[in-house]
């Protein structure tokens, strides 16, 4: 009975296993973020830990393609094919479908489906409502795929709006001085601008160099970030009192100490630990992060009721152990090249766009 | 409590000396007493709780939460009282935020039995911020970078006077300070500084670079061996019953009295004398390990007085009888001082011994050859020169242009990195801590064993690359510290310098460095050309 057994149920690890490369589906011979060049891939989303250029073959959703295309070049892949949210795309005898994440603009999660077996990868996700990108979407499943980043009781991060509220209650007490808020500059920096235009601040932002190209995409994409000037053009020493949004890694560039007597904040989850701002030279530490946090892990965790977890990247032990607790069977993946500990963002980029 | 809270949560960002300075002022300006007293004394560490400890914390918050899910919290932080405060399960608006007098009344009062709901139903009360600046207040370590000094001096501008003058009459006050503050806004006189035995400000020295000996006349000088020791200022005056006070104070003023009973009974003289605290056998200096026996103790046992018996190698005088002589040149001084001594005729006070020299390169020589110059027996704790102005007054804190150290070139070895442990405070979630090895010959061949740990010597910069080659070199793991690939063909080496080198028997190697650091890190040079465990024997003093 050949049929009966080409039907039977899949073992987890035959539809899905973590190779060096990335997460890869053998029946579908296709990776998920993958890590090294592969012949065919399914990205979540434009992160550069998560989107590498030199693949042949990319499946993503349409924003991702653009995001990827931006940063590097047309050509980053032989082949791109762009995927709608909620439908499904046959593979092999395997389905794949992607659904929103609510990490950044574009950003999925993947559902892996074959012979009743159903797998979600997650990706990078957050539940915080974000005014840049669609909600994420719980899709109750078997085994769930997620990340940790924030997978410590100690990352719980507040409110953004309240977050953004610090930052502009500082520019009103110090109207002199250039607060420099470093933020990824996908994603974090738009959503950053974002929220400040949602409290009510009408003055021109500005933004650096390597934050020009997405902050213009997001724009054509219709979310709405009021005047957006770049810092190039401008004569620094007239910026006391204003906004200037700039990679991290610009925060400590000679770049930021040209600005008038600057105030540097940092928008990210790292912020909730005072050790983190203090070695980044942080005066104006801003809890805003695009990763769920503790109780947001936890919550999704109970609401996809998955039999099982997996876990990729970031604090995966401390995660792993509660899920033990929960009485949820949990394994660590440790999948190497996403997020060194969250923080990666290529200094490349910056170099390139720095002004 | 919320003011309080907003200032520490403040001042932890500020990088800024002087704006660290403004908030402090511009806090205990606008804040009313008793708070801002006690806010003070937090500051200058003058709020210790008998009954409110560290232990009291992590009770508390294990009955809150998953102990391994604290641990790894706690290892990821790095600091007790943020993690605490981070993990504590918030329920807001449980009761009313607490005022800070009322908290450090209690918290003083409180027997043990009562703190733990206490404690608890205020951290019930407050955000997180709160949270943390009442922990950091219970367990004593603000860790805010603001010193003492820097929270005197703020006190001190509230009434435009040098905080020198603060520092007189700071030992004979109490938290909340009403006096103080009464004083320096003007309100009331001067307290009277009501301690016999205060301490004054230490006077440091620069280190010396081989371009200033240029600028320098060997006659305006006099040098003295820069003993490996601990620096120490004691201090003996009467109380106004006639009683004898004598205090022995850290270079920070820190009071250790307590565990050097056989030095304070010696000075029956009134003064303040700034020397070495050093321990001595048969009239020889011993090692700094030897010396370690007897620090950080809160008491100390008449076997150990027996065993380790403490001097100080005394090398100013700052006050003579009920004289203030700091503004004396330094001549004048040691003048005074020899006589002070000859006085006292103490075997446990002796006088810091001059180098003799007429030139800079005598002096090199000698620093080069303490033995033959005057040290002898004591030369292995010598650590190099002391060069100061015949004419300098004892100034505060570290005044340019009057006292210098010339210390002796650093020893240099080649070692492995081993393995890396995450650092605490600024460093949390780097690796920072690294064990070194080098070479010996083992049973089953030639092997690596460990013989030092250091954990600063490196930038910024170079600890990033560090600490990514740990992460991508990692072979095992146990707990915060993780085991890096260590074998001939492949590893990290490290250049490290040490002051000195000791036998010793806690160490599988036999033997363990002093002050050790990382030098250079060598990424080009493989492992198997780190050096070996003879070349460090070979640098062993030769009396053990």
């Amino acid at each position: 009975m050949t049929l009966a057994r080409q039907s039977a149920r899949w073992r987890p690890s035959e539809l899905l296993l973590p190779t060096p490369a990335g997460l890869f589906c053998p029946p579908a011979d296709i990776y998920i973020d993958p890590v090294r060049p592969v012949a065919r891939a399914l990205i979540t989303h434009g992160h550069s830990d998560h989107a590498r250029a030199g693949h042949g073959a990319v499946l993503a959703t349409r924003e991702t393609l653009a995001i990827m295309a931006l940063r590097y070049g047309e050509g980053f892949s032989r082949a791109q094919q762009a995927v709608v949210p909620g439908e499904v795309i046959r593979i092999g005898e395997v389905d794949f479908r992607f659904v929103p994440a609510g990490h950044v603009l574009g950003s999925a999660q993947i559902v892996v489906e074959s012979r009743g077996l159903r797998i979600v990868v997650s990706g990078d996700y957050k539940r915080e409502r974000d005014p840049t990108c669609a909600t994420f979407e719980p899709v109750p499943c078997d085994i769930f795929i997620t990340e940790a980043t924030f997978g410590l009781p100690v990352f719980r991060h507040p409110p953004a709006a309240g977050e953004v509220g610090k930052l502009l209650e500082s520019v009103r007490l110090f109207p002199e001085r250039t607060h420099i808020v470093g933020a990824y500059s996908l994603g974090k920096a738009q959503r950053v601008m974002a929220l400040i235009r949602e409290a009510g601040y009408e003055r021109p932002i500005h933004i650096h160099g390597a934050v020009e190209k997405i902050t213009a995409f997001y724009q054509a994409e219709g979310v709405p970030l009021g005047e957006i000037h770049m810092v190039a053009g401008a004569d620094r020493k007239v910026l006391g009192g204003e906004i200037v949004i700039c990679p991290p890694s610009a925060t400590q560039d000679l770049w930021a100490r040209r600005f008038p007597d600057p105030v540097t904040a940092f928008a990210s989850g790292w912020m909730r630990i005072r050790a983190r701002a203090r070695q980044k030279g942080v005066e104006l530490p801003l809890v805003i992060s695009d990763h769920a946090d503790w109780d947001d892990l936890l919550a999704t965790i109970r609401e996809v009721q998955a039999g099982e977890i997996w876990v990729t990247h970031g604090e995966a032990d401390a995660l792993v152990h509660w899920c033990g607790t929960a009485g949820l069977k949990a394994r660590p993946l440790h999948l190497v090249g996403y997020g060194d500990e969250g923080e990666a963002e290529d200094a490349g980029e910056v170099a390139d766009a720095a002004v | 409590m919320n003011r309080f809270a907003w200032l520490l949560d403040r001042l932890a960002y500020e990088p800024r000396r002087n704006a660290k300075l403004a908030l402090i002022v511009d806090y205990l300006r606008s804040t009313p007493d008793p708070d801002r007293g006690y806010a003070l004394a937090a500051m200058t560490g003058g709020l210790v709780f008998r009954n409110a400890k560290a232990g009291l914390i992590r009770a508390l918050i294990a009955e809150r939460t998953d102990p391994v899910l604290f641990a790894l919290s706690y290892d990821y932080v790095g600091d007790l009282s943020e993690t605490v405060a981070l993990m504590w399960p918030a329920r807001h608006g449980a009761n009313a935020v607490p005022h800070l007098p009322e908290v450090v009344q209690s918290l003083r009062e409180a027997g043990k039995t009562d703190l733990p709901r206490l404690v608890a139903s205020w951290l019930d009360a407050l955000d997180e911020t709160g949270r943390w600046a009442l922990l950091k207040l219970i367990t004593g370590a603000l860790r805010i970078g603001v010193s003492s000094r820097l929270a005197k001096t703020a006190a001190a501008s509230l009434g435009g006077v040098a905080v020198d003058e603060v520092e007189q009459v700071w030992h004979g006050l109490e938290p909340p300070y009403a006096e103080l503050f009464a004083w320096l806004e003007g309100k009331s006189p001067r307290p009277e500084a009501r301690d016999p035995a205060p301490f004054r400000p230490v006077m440091l020295s620069h280190a010396i670079e081989d371009g200033d000996f240029d600028k320098l006349d060997p006659a305006e000088f006099s040098a003295e061996w820069k003993w490996d020791g601990i620096r120490v200022q004691v201090a003996s005056g009467l109380r106004a019953d006639g009683s004898r006070l004598t205090r022995l104070y850290s270079r920070t003023g820190e009071d250790i009295a307590v565990a050097f009973p056989d030095l304070v009974e010696e000075l029956t003289q009134d003064g303040a004398l700034d020397g070495e605290l050093l321990v001595m056998r048969e009239s020889a200096v011993q090692s700094f390990n030897t010396l370690q026996q007897r620090l950080n103790r809160k008491t100390v046992t008449p076997k150990m007085l027996g065993e380790f018996p403490a001097h100080i190698r005394v090398y100013d005088l700052l006050v003579d009888g009920d004289e203030d002589i700091r503004h004396l040149p330094f001549e004048e001084r040691r003048e005074r001082l020899e006589a002070f001594l000859s006085r006292l005729a103490s075997v446990r006070f002796d006088l810091s011994p001059v180098i003799p020299f007429q030139t800079w390169e005598e002096l090199a020589a000698a620093r080069a050859d303490p033995a033959a110059a005057g040290a002898g027996a004591d030369a292995e704790a010598v650590e190099g020169c002391m060069i100061k102005r015949l004419d300098s007054p004892y100034l505060a804190g570290r005044p340019k242009g009057y006292w210098w150290k010339w210390k002796r070139d650093a020893r240099l070895v080649d070692c492995v990195l081993m393995y890396a442990q995450r650092g605490h405070g600024k460093r949390s979630s780097f690796y920072s801590d690294y064990t070194f090895g080098v070479w010996r010959s083992g049973e089953g061949g030639e092997e690596l064993v460990p013989v030092g740990k250091a954990y600063f010597g490196f930038t910024d910069e170079e600890l990033l690359e560090i600490d990514k080659y740990v992460r991508k070199n990692t072979v095992n793991r146990f707990g915060p510290v993780r085991e890096v690939t260590h074998d001939a063909g492949s590893g990290l080496v490290f250049e490290v310098a040490f002051e000195g080198l000791q036998r010793s028997t806690r160490h599988k190697s036999g033997l363990a460095m002093r002050f050790p650091r990382i030098n250079r890190i060598r990424w080009d040079k493989p492992p198997r050309e780190a050096d070996r465990i003879e070349t460090l024997e070979a640098m062993l003093p030769t009396n053990g």
